[in-house]
């Protein structure tokens, strides 16, 4: 890394003492972000502007809306957006679903039981995307492992369709998301303090009732960040739509990839990255609305 | 499931023979007792000593492997703490955090579907009880510790248990409001007619505010009683020390009791009489405990009161502290150690200087002999 750290850290160790302490204090804090600052604008900021520059850009036009204007026009584009947002939410509420029951178990096992299905939680992220894709793709595929066992039990005659459809898409990414949404529920569900639960049953509730009432509403804030950080995640995914996705399932990362990597369009793709961003803020921001965000993480402190 | 009305408010609560261990750990050793119907029982013990132990047995948060507790007759065995229809406040409020004040003192009331009307007015008078009306929208991080543990007790009495568990409730607050919530546990308490079953580490507490306690230690109950017997005839050197202030004088019983007071002679010299804690015998080793308000400085030489039916000696005073209502002095009685002596700050009483030459009396029925080697 480039020198700021540590010439921050010696400007905090000499900040003028002659400064209010409260003043102190904000330059400090202000010295700590600094790095972190200078990262974020050199590394994001700075690109971000020229995406959004060159998206209403041409050398031989000047500026123009004409990119936007192709997306508006051609319905393909605004289907493969629609589909976007449709399977990142199918895949959210999946992961709700199967990772919420896990976050609850993990935080009411035995500390060692725990521990050892925390591990199995977080192995798949020492492996690959690319990797375990494929080794989903054995699994699914036409005459993939699934599709063996299927047709030797006789559950079905023909092998079933798994892979390079939206049911594909949606296993895959939904296994791949599934640790983001454990982690955050069960990081908060672990702050719930046990003496709540235990007292909601000194009062009458039954295990349902203290669940319902208790550790559910508690841990509403593990579901809106756990649900905000797939759903985000989900809107940008490639690799595993890409390969375990049919031609009707492609998504607006590999749209945009296809348009830098082989129309060289780049600021059509530029114009498809904005949108994109753009639509993830509104979303944010509509989510937020109903969830009421900083109202929900305030009331667990 | 409220008591039907005409069932009496409190219930009685039977220990029997309850044990818990832990592995090869005894927490909880044998313990049986009778709380009566709409007392207010404590158990009352230094950390480890077992109490919260068998006040989780009651409760049902922890299952005892042996024994069993009997609430108005009916074995408790199996049911898990939702059945049990007892009230618990804890020392961590678990007000929950996300509920009103009104939710979550409705919150019993909602679990046993409770009619809307009802719920409102018996939050009402919930709320009244602990006085927090007007609180009842308020969330509890907008609550002081003092008053969420009034929320936390409302919670607890709402449904009207007939029984009521608390586990060092006062424990977080500070001393003065300490004081108060301790009187006014013991009005809502006596109002309510309830059974409480209290667990402190706080002896003081203890005294105030039950009618009996039982003092425990290493898992066992070391006596059961009102706070004036466990104070004034405690039946071992563990309560003698562990409720109020006593000072210890090690010596041996010489002789046969007279008046069933018995004849110590101390190790410095010192002889006096005093009132057997359990049987003893002549030459038996032991310890003489005597209350530091029970040591009187007195006018004149100590020889002149020495006829028996009081126990008198003779020292030095090394330090007075004056601590408000009292002083207390530390008296130096040659080879014996020091004694502490508390004198209340009243006109008319003899209040010696520092340096000077003292001596004290007291009644051998408040020396309290326990054999030694026992702790």
């Amino acid at each position: 890394m480039s020198p700021e750290p540590v010439a921050a850290a010696d400007a905090v160790a000499t900040v003028d003492a002659s400064l209010a302490p409260e003043r102190r204090d904000a330059v400090r804090y202000l010295l700590i972000l600094l790095p972190a600052v200078l990262v974020l604008l050199a590394l994001f900021v700075y690109p971000l502007l020229g995406i959004v520059e060159r998206s209403a850009y041409t050398p031989k036009t000047g500026y123009t809306l004409e990119y936007y204007g192709q997306i508006w026009r051609v319905p393909v584009y605004l289907h493969v957006i629609g589909r976007t947002f449709r399977t990142s939410a199918l895949v959210t509420l999946m992961c709700l679903a199967l990772g919420y029951p896990l976050a609850y178990l993990l935080a009411t096992l035995r500390p060692r039981a725990a521990r050892l299905l925390m591990i199995v939680v977080v192995l798949p992220f020492f492996t690959s995307i690319i990797v375990r894709t494929y080794a989903w793709m054995v699994l699914l595929g036409r005459n993939g492992v699934v599709n063996q066992y299927l047709t030797r039990l006789g559950l079905t005659d023909t092998p079933l369709p798994l892979l390079y459809n939206q049911g594909g898409v949606l296993i895959g990414m939904t296994y791949v998301l599934l640790p983001y949404m454990v982690l955050t529920v069960y990081s908060v569900m672990r702050g719930i303090e046990p003496g709540l639960i235990r007292a909601a049953h000194g009062l009458g509730a039954s295990r349902w009732q203290a669940f319902r009432r208790v550790s559910l509403p508690l841990s509403l804030p593990g579901i809106a960040g756990g649900t905000l950080l797939v759903f985000i995640l989900s809107l940008g995914f490639f690799i595993t739509p890409a390969l375990m996705g049919g031609p009707s399932d492609v998504m607006i990362a590999m749209l945009i990839e296809r348009e830098v990597e082989f129309t060289l369009n780049w600021s059509f793709a530029s114009a498809l990255a904005v949108i994109l961003l753009v639509l993830t803020l509104i979303g944010f921001v509509g989510y937020n609305r109903i969830v009421r965000l900083e109202r929900v993480f305030e009331a667990h402190d | 499931m409220a008591p039907a009305e005409g069932v009496g408010p409190g219930a009685e609560v039977r220990l029997h023979e309850l044990t818990k261990t832990f592995g090869s750990v005894v927490a909880v050793h044998d313990v049986s007792a009778t709380i009566d119907r709409g007392s207010f029982f404590t158990l009352l013990g230094p950390s480890g000593s077992g109490k919260t132990t068998t006040l989780m047995m009651v409760a049902g948060f922890a299952y005892p492997t042996q024994g069993e507790v009997f609430v108005d007759g009916k074995p408790l065995a199996g049911l898990p703490p939702q059945k049990r229809e007892l009230g618990m406040v804890f020392q961590s409020y678990a007000v929950f955090p996300h509920l009103t004040v009104f939710d979550n003192i409705a919150f019993p009331l909602q679990i046993r579907r409770a009619r809307r009307a009802e719920i409102r007015q018996r939050v009402g008078e919930a709320l009244e009880l602990v006085r927090l009306q007007g609180y009842d929208r308020r969330l509890p991080r907008q609550l002081s510790g003092g008053e969420q543990q009034r929320v936390a007790l409302a919670r607890a009495l709402v449904f009207r248990p007939r029984v009521l568990l608390m586990d060092e409730p006062l424990g977080a607050l500070d001393k003065k409001l300490r004081a108060h919530m301790q009187l006014e546990l013991k009005h809502i308490q006596r109002h309510l007619h309830v059974t409480v079953m209290y667990v402190t580490h706080d002896q003081e507490e203890a005294l105030t505010m039950s009618d009996r306690v039982a003092v425990m230690q290493s898992g066992r109950i070391e006596q059961v009683g009102t706070p004036a017997e466990l104070y004034e005839a405690p039946a071992s050197r563990f309560v003698a020390d562990f409720l109020g202030e006593s000072n210890f004088v090690d010596g041996v019983v010489v002789g046969a009791p007279t008046a069933g007071r018995w004849l110590v002679r101390s190790g410095g010299g010192l002889e006096f009489r005093g009132v057997g804690a359990v049987p003893l015998q002549a030459g038996q080793p032991v310890t003489a405990a005597i209350r530091p308000e029970k040591l009187v400085p007195v006018e004149g030489p100590a020889d002149a009161l020495q006829t028996g039916a009081v126990n008198t000696c003779k020292g030095t005073v090394e330090e007075a502290i004056y601590v408000g209502d009292a002083t207390r002095y530390r008296v130096v009685l040659g080879a014996d150690g020091a004694v502490t002596v508390k004198v209340p700050n009243r006109l008319g009483l003899r209040q010696p200087a520092e340096g000077e030459a003292v001596a004290l009396a007291w009644s051998p029925d408040e020396t309290r002999l326990f054999p030694r080697g026992e702790t």
